[in-house]
């Protein structure tokens, strides 16, 4: 798999975001922002109220991620263009989902909402009318999520990837720093996990950074052993299906998976070993 | 103001609202240009080893705010026409540290 299969850039979105068969998806952070202006032709997807279970903590199922395609007129051999703001974190989690539900053409827009911005293209308030699509989803693929016995199996035996601030990492924060702490459950890591801040994967303008400045992040300064399977996890899920995005579609690593439950739920399981301090 | 996931408050964080910082150590302030608003850029917040932490839209009023950790941290904005700015802030725990940024 190379960089082309999984990235677009702003170029090719404003030549072909457009295109017959191509849809812009903005999934965003703030789910304010695309409505204050976003892409022409992109439709919006909103992380929580679409893609979460209102009741249960899970991801809406497939009946109800079929709906949700259908209704924005996404079909199954559409190529989707995610792009979102803060580094593509909440695009990438959308790119993990869409995946986790076996769609086959899917990309980020490297840089996402961020750099399209800071660069002055345009955005229009206009919200595209795409007709209704059939939309069928395949059974989750459970090769690229993980649960929570799986985390604790891999304390020292896998690579554990923990991609949240260095501060959440010690248990001096629960929550990321623009975000109230008001988190209840424990602080600190999974034990024998590495530290690498999810946004050391990106650029200050929320592109990628090259194959070997990754290369060199997550093995010779982290320590991953790339020969040997990977989870990766932060507080609910999103930051490390960026990190997940990283080794799994950009190095092409063959079994990492996002814990999604991540710190919420591992931080509040009773009697699971628990680190507290600095990355060794 | 609740966090019951991972977003950001919807439409950014209105430095307007009245904010207790109760037991957080709030960094909180506003971008302007020439005496106005900048309603389109981004505040970064970085620890004190230079390190991302957190990132987010300014508000339309210019607005931002991070809810840190007590210590020191450099708050960096961007915005477009490659317009930068840093200020270092000290986050006290139950304090609001206000600061505009004139870029």
């Amino acid at each position: 798999m190379s960089r082309s299969d999984v990235l677009v850039d702003a170029e090719w979105v404003e030549a072909h975001g457009g295109d017959p068969g191509v849809v812009l998806v903005e999934v965003d952070e703030d789910t304010s922002a695309y409505d204050k202006g976003h892409i022409r032709n992109a439709v919006k997807i909103d992380w929580k109220t679409d893609l979460q279970d209102p009741v249960r903590r899970d991801f809406v199922d497939k009946a109800g991620f079929d709906a949700l395609l259908s209704e924005r007129g996404i079909a199954n051999d559409d190529t989707v263009i995610l792009y979102g703001g803060n580094n593509n974190w909440f695009a990438a989690y959308a790119y993990w989902y869409f995946k986790l539900y076996g769609h086959r053409n899917v990309k980020l827009l490297d840089g996402g909402r961020k750099k399209w911005e800071l660069e002055s293209r345009e955005l229009v308030t206009e919200v595209p009318q795409r007709p209704r699509t059939s939309y069928h989803a395949k059974e989750q693929d459970q090769a690229i999520r993980a649960f929570r016995d799986e985390v604790v199996a891999a304390i020292g035996n896998d690579n554990l990837v923990d991609v949240r601030s260095p501060d959440e990492f010690a248990g001096r924060l629960l929550a990321p720093a623009h975000l109230p702490q008001e988190q209840a459950q424990r602080g600190g890591h999974v034990p024998t996990a590495k530290n690498v801040p999810w946004s050391k994967a990106a650029d200050e303008d929320g592109t990628f950074k090259s194959d070997d400045a990754l290369r060199a992040l997550y093995g010779d300064e982290a320590g991953l052993d790339f020969g040997k399977d990977t989870i990766a996890y932060c507080r609910i899920g999103e930051r490390s299906a960026h990190t997940w995005f990283v080794l799994h579609e950009l190095l092409g690593q063959p079994n990492v998976k996002n814990y999604d439950g991540s710190w919420t739920e591992y931080g509040s399981l009773v009697g699971v070993p628990i680190e507290l301090g600095d990355a060794k | 103001m609740t966090a019951d996931g991972c977003g950001a408050p919807a439409g950014g964080a209105p430095v307007s609202a009245a904010t207790d910082a109760g037991a957080q150590a709030v960094v909180q302030g506003r971008v302007t240009r020439d005496g106005s608003a900048v309603g389109v850029g981004y505040a970064r917040l970085l620890n004190s080893g230079g390190d991302f932490v957190a990132e987010v839209p300014l508000g339309e009023d210019g607005g931002f705010r991070f809810f840190a950790a007590p210590g020191s941290w450099t708050l960096r904005v961007l915005a477009p026409g490659n317009i930068r700015a840093e200020r270092v802030v000290s986050a006290d725990t139950g304090k609001i540290t206000e600061l505009e940024v004139a870029v």
